[in-house]
């Protein structure tokens, strides 16, 4: 019975559990909803240094250089869309890491969908070319050779 | 034959999809294409290094053309391309140093030891203009036109071929 509970603790607490970030309790900014914003922008940026990891995420020193950087962005009066324009500004639109929906990246959002279209018509058109081959009628020379067929 | 044209469809979707592949196939992906080519440079000014030789601020870089290299002293592959820099100073390029997050007395050791290329030598302890910079990692190199335009940026220490195939030509269109 003990075992049982203690294993369903640990299990809640393993699906709890959430990758820890990097922000050190020094850079954090005392308003809330100030930390709270600079945590929702830096969850966005990439870290150049780790590529894949978020600069909430990574433990580089540039990337906390860039979420002390956000901060003070942020207590400077910006907002959450001109902290992230300072940052794409200097760094490139790779730093995002939702891509926005533009023009260079429109293969991106919308190649998937346009492959699957392209393949749903495909299917559609072959269903019915095969529904029709076998709805019409058999030709002269078609009945002709079933019927050679069926007498042998 | 219209009917027929269809059937290669596939093939030719696949053809451009292989060929676009395998382009890719030969790009790092560490390197991130820089925002800032095209560019006026950013806004700063640092502090000198050395006591004999200027920092470098923003109005220091709409002169001539020249190179701007960010380095540090705990940087390996600084050390590597270290020879290339010097090479190119007595070759008479003009290079400005940013020494990026180090401490003054291992950076004077450095150039102690290996060689001073720089013209101008600034330091960025913090960091932040480097930031501005687009900087992600030293080294990095830019090449800075007569009007403080950035016109091309090497990510990682400089490589004889990149100074043959990319500086030294376009040094050269720059100083016509």
């Amino acid at each position: 019975m003990r075992g049982a509970l203690a294993m369903a603790i640990l299990l809640l607490g393993a699906a709890l559990a959430t990758p820890a970030a990097a922000v050190l309790p020094s850079e954090m900014l005392a308003n809330p909803v100030l930390e709270a914003r600079a945590r929702t922008i830096s969850k966005e940026l990439r870290c150049l240094v780790c590529q894949n990891e978020s600069i909430d995420d990574s433990n580089a020193d540039l990337a906390h250089d860039l979420r002390v950087l956000v901060r003070q962005r942020l207590v400077a009066g910006d907002t959450n869309a001109q902290v992230i324009q300072y940052i794409v500004a200097r760094y490139g639109q790779f730093v995002l890491l939702k891509p926005p929906v533009e023009p260079e990246t429109y293969a991106l959002w919308f190649g998937p969908g346009a492959m699957l279209l392209l393949g749903a018509i495909g299917v559609v058109v072959y269903m019915r070319r095969r529904q029709a081959a076998l709805d019409a009628p058999l030709s002269a020379a078609e009945e002709d050779r079933l019927k050679r067929l069926l007498d042998e | 034959m219209a009917r027929k044209l269809i059937y290669l469809l596939p093939i030719a979707v696949f053809a451009v999809l292989a060929a676009a592949f395998y382009a890719g196939l030969g790009r790092d992906p560490a390197i991130v294409p820089s925002a800032l080519i095209g560019k006026p440079v950013p806004q700063f000014a640092l502090p000198p290094l050395l006591a004999d030789k200027p920092g470098l601020a923003t109005a220091d870089l709409k002169s001539k053309p020249v190179l701007v290299n960010v380095f540090a002293s705990w940087c390996i592959p600084c050390r590597e391309e270290h020879p290339l820099l010097m090479h190119l100073a007595r070759d008479g390029v003009a290079i400005y140093g940013i020494d990026y997050k180090d401490q003054p007395a291992d950076a004077k050791a450095w150039l102690g030891e290996l060689g001073d290329p720089y013209r101008r030598l600034a330091t960025d302890m913090e960091g932040r203009v480097a930031i501005n910079w687009g900087v992600y990692g030293v080294p990095e190199t830019f090449l800075v036109d007569g009007t403080g335009t950035i016109r091309f940026k090497q990510v990682g220490p400089l490589t004889i071929d990149v100074i043959d195939r990319k500086i030294l030509p376009l040094l050269k269109s720059l100083a016509r």
